[in-house]
C-alpha cells in the first residue's frame, strides 16, 4: 500500500502539473480538493482518465468519486480492490 | 471629436526577450520556447500554481498581463468591471489544439481539453485579477490594429470600459509573441495616442 501511494503522488504531480509540490508535500490522508491539494474539477476528470489508463479502472458509478478520490490513501485501497489482478483472483 | 485615448503602457515577449514599454528588460538565450516562458514565471515571482497547469497561449498572454501590469497600481483605479481585455491573434488554439488531439487516442486529456478555445487567455487573465469587464478574441491573419482601434474605442464610447488590455497573443509550437497594451483615457508621461498608427508601430516595433 506505501508503495502505490508513493507511485500515485507521483503520478497526480505529474499528471496535474502540480510543479511547486513534491510526493514528501502530500500526505496520505490530506484531502486533495479544494482545502486540500486545491484540486478543481477538470483534476478530477484528469485523475478518473489515470484511473483508467495507468490501472485499467473504470469508475463506474460517478457518485463514488468523491469517496474514491477523496484521499491519496482512498484512491490507493480503491485501486487495490478493483485491479484487473485482484479482480481475476 | 473622439475623446483622447492613450496607450500608457506596453509589455512585448518574443524572441526570448521581455520588453516593457519598448525597451528590453529580460532576456534569456538559448531556452526552448515553453522553458522560456517558465523561466519568466521564476524570474517575475509570479507565485500563482495553476499557471503551471495552463496551457501554452495562456501562459504567454498572462505573464504578458503580469508584467503590464507590475507596478502600475491598476487595481487602485478601476473597478473590477471597468477594464476590458481584447486580445487577437492568428493561429487561435492551434497549439494545444494539437496537443489534445494527439491524447485522443489513448484517451483524451480533460486538462488540455479545457483549452482548446483562444479565448481562454483572457479569462486566465481575468480570473487572476478579477476583471469582470468586456472581453473579446479575435483571430485574424496579421494584427489588424485599424480594426483593434476601432473596437476598443467603441467600448470606451459605450462607456462599457473605463481600461482596457488589448493587443496580440500568439503561440504555436517555438513561434510566439505577444505585444499587449493598456489604453486609458487619462495622459501619463510618455503615452501615446491610441491611433491606428501609432498601435501598428508598436506592433511592428515589438520584436517579434
Amino acid at each position: 500500500m506505501d508503495k502505490l501511494m508513493d507511485q500515485l503522488k507521483r503520478q497526480i504531480i505529474e499528471r496535474l502539473n502540480l510543479k511547486d509540490l513534491k510526493p514528501e508535500d502530500i500526505g496520505d490522508d490530506q484531502p486533495v480538493f479544494v482545502e486540500g491539494l486545491g484540486l478543481d474539477s477538470i483534476d478530477a476528470l484528469e485523475l478518473i482518465v489515470l484511473l483508467q489508463q495507468d490501472y485499467q479502472i473504470k469508475l463506474v458509478k460517478a457518485e463514488e468519486g468523491p469517496k474514491v478520490f477523496h484521499t491519496v490513501r482512498t484512491m490507493a485501497t480503491y485501486i487495490t480492490e478493483h485491479s484487473p489482478a485482484k479482480k481475476a483472483s | 471629436m473622439q475623446p483622447a485615448r492613450f496607450i500608457t503602457a506596453s509589455c512585448s515577449i518574443a524572441g526570448n526577450t521581455v520588453y516593457k514599454n519598448g525597451k528590453p528588460e529580460f532576456h534569456r538565450e538559448g531556452l526552448s520556447a515553453a522553458d522560456f516562458l517558465d523561466e519568466l514565471y521564476t524570474h517575475y515571482k509570479i507565485a500563482y500554481p495553476k499557471f503551471h497547469k495552463m496551457d501554452q497561449l495562456s501562459k504567454l498572454g498572462l505573464l504578458a498581463a503580469e508584467i503590464l501590469l507590475n507596478e502600475s497600481g491598476h487595481a487602485d483605479k478601476y473597478g473590477n468591471d471597468e477594464t476590458g481585455i481584447v486580445l487577437s491573434n492568428t493561429h487561435g488554439s492551434l497549439d494545444v489544439d494539437l496537443k489534445f488531439a494527439a491524447t485522443m487516442e489513448a484517451g483524451a486529456s480533460p486538462a488540455l481539453f479545457v483549452y482548446t478555445l483562444p479565448n481562454i487567455v483572457i479569462g486566465e487573465i481575468a480570473i487572476k485579477h478579477k476583471f469582470r469587464g468586456e472581453n473579446a478574441f479575435f483571430v485574424f491573419k496579421a494584427f489588424n490594429g485599424n480594426f483593434m482601434v476601432a473596437y476598443v474605442n467603441g467600448l470606451f464610447d459605450s462607456k462599457l470600459i473605463k481600461s482596457c488590455i488589448c493587443g496580440w497573443v500568439d503561440y504555436l509550437g517555438e513561434e510566439y509573441r505577444a505585444m499587449l497594451m493598456m489604453v486609458e483615457t487619462s495622459r501619463k508621461k510618455n503615452a501615446i495616442p491610441f491611433t491606428a498608427a501609432e498601435v501598428n508601430l508598436l506592433n511592428n516595433t515589438s520584436h517579434g
